[in-house]
């Protein structure tokens, strides 16, 4: 059962991730991230990593998203229309590179096989919000603050990128 | 249960993807939602060994890296709109001031 629902998850995620990229619209390659980022929590809810899984959904497909959507709908900008028409050397070295990526990243995995973890009896338990939560208050209390002051420089800084300067004349 | 080479396999093909998209995609924001893209592969590996191993700090990782990606999302979104405010375009072949 789990495999079949790891299976179904995994072709859809990767699927929708192909979709993304081969899509000329740029509200459909959005939309298309968004059910590759559902398919993802569900497969961290296989892993039973159930925080992680809320958290995927609330900020990445639902906020992260959201705001993705609200520029490309603000800057109103048309499709791509010579995506895949002709035959483009960009295209294949683009694949090529692709395919080396690939391979490598297999091959690494391939040589490191046999010192791959199996799985351990404690997956059950770690990925609660009760035990992300005891750790990340105690453990990594220090970059949880850290991280506050990020995200407050981060909408600073976009508000300082973002503002429109009127001339005074 | 499944071994942990799919989940690894499944990371390593979602990263691929995303580095494709970033190479033959023109559209500034498609190529910034394929850096997303790659982000979530490399949490999805992590997320796996994490609960493989029975360690929680990979999972921290991964959350710390997602406050970073909504940070990260936040000032690429808002150069995105300065480069539109000044180019009228996001075609990222047309934006070549600072190449020579």
């Amino acid at each position: 059962m789990i495999v079949y629902l790891f299976f179904l998850l995994a072709v859809l995620a990767i699927a929708s991730a192909l979709a993304m990229i081969i899509n000329k619209n740029v509200v459909n390659s959005a939309l298309f991230l968004v059910i590759n980022m559902v398919s993802l929590a569900g497969i961290y809810l296989l892993l039973n990593a159930q925080f992680l899984a809320i958290i995927q959904i609330l900020v990445y497909a639902g906020a992260i998203m959201v705001l993705f959507l609200f520029v490309i709908m603000l800057l109103n900008v048309q499709d791509e229309e010579k995506l895949f028409d002709k035959f483009r050397v960009k295209y294949f070295v683009a694949f090529l590179l692709g395919v080396a990526v690939t391979g490598q990243i297999f091959y690494s995995i391939a040589g490191v096989a046999d010192v791959l973890p199996t799985i351990s009896d404690k997956m059950v338990y770690i990925g609660t919000v009760e035990a992300v939560g005891d750790v990340l208050y105690t453990k990594y209390l220090l970059p949880l603050e850290m991280t506050a002051i990020l995200l407050t420089a981060a909408v600073v800084g976009a508000l300082m990128v973002a503002q429109h300067k009127i001339k005074k004349a | 249960m499944i071994e942990i080479d799919w989940f690894l396999g499944v990371s390593a093909i979602m990263f691929t993807i995303g580095i494709i998209g970033v190479l033959i995609r023109r559209n500034a924001s498609v190529v910034f939602m394929c850096v997303e893209l790659m982000l979530n592969a490399v949490n999805l590996s992590l997320v796996s060994f994490s609960s493989y191993h029975g360690n929680i700090d990979g999972q921290i990782l991964v959350f710390f890296a997602l406050a970073v990606a909504a940070a990260e999302a936040v000032i690429g979104l808002a150069i995105i709109i300065a480069i539109y405010r000044n180019n009228l375009t996001v075609d990222v072949s047309k934006i070549n001031l600072l190449r020579w």
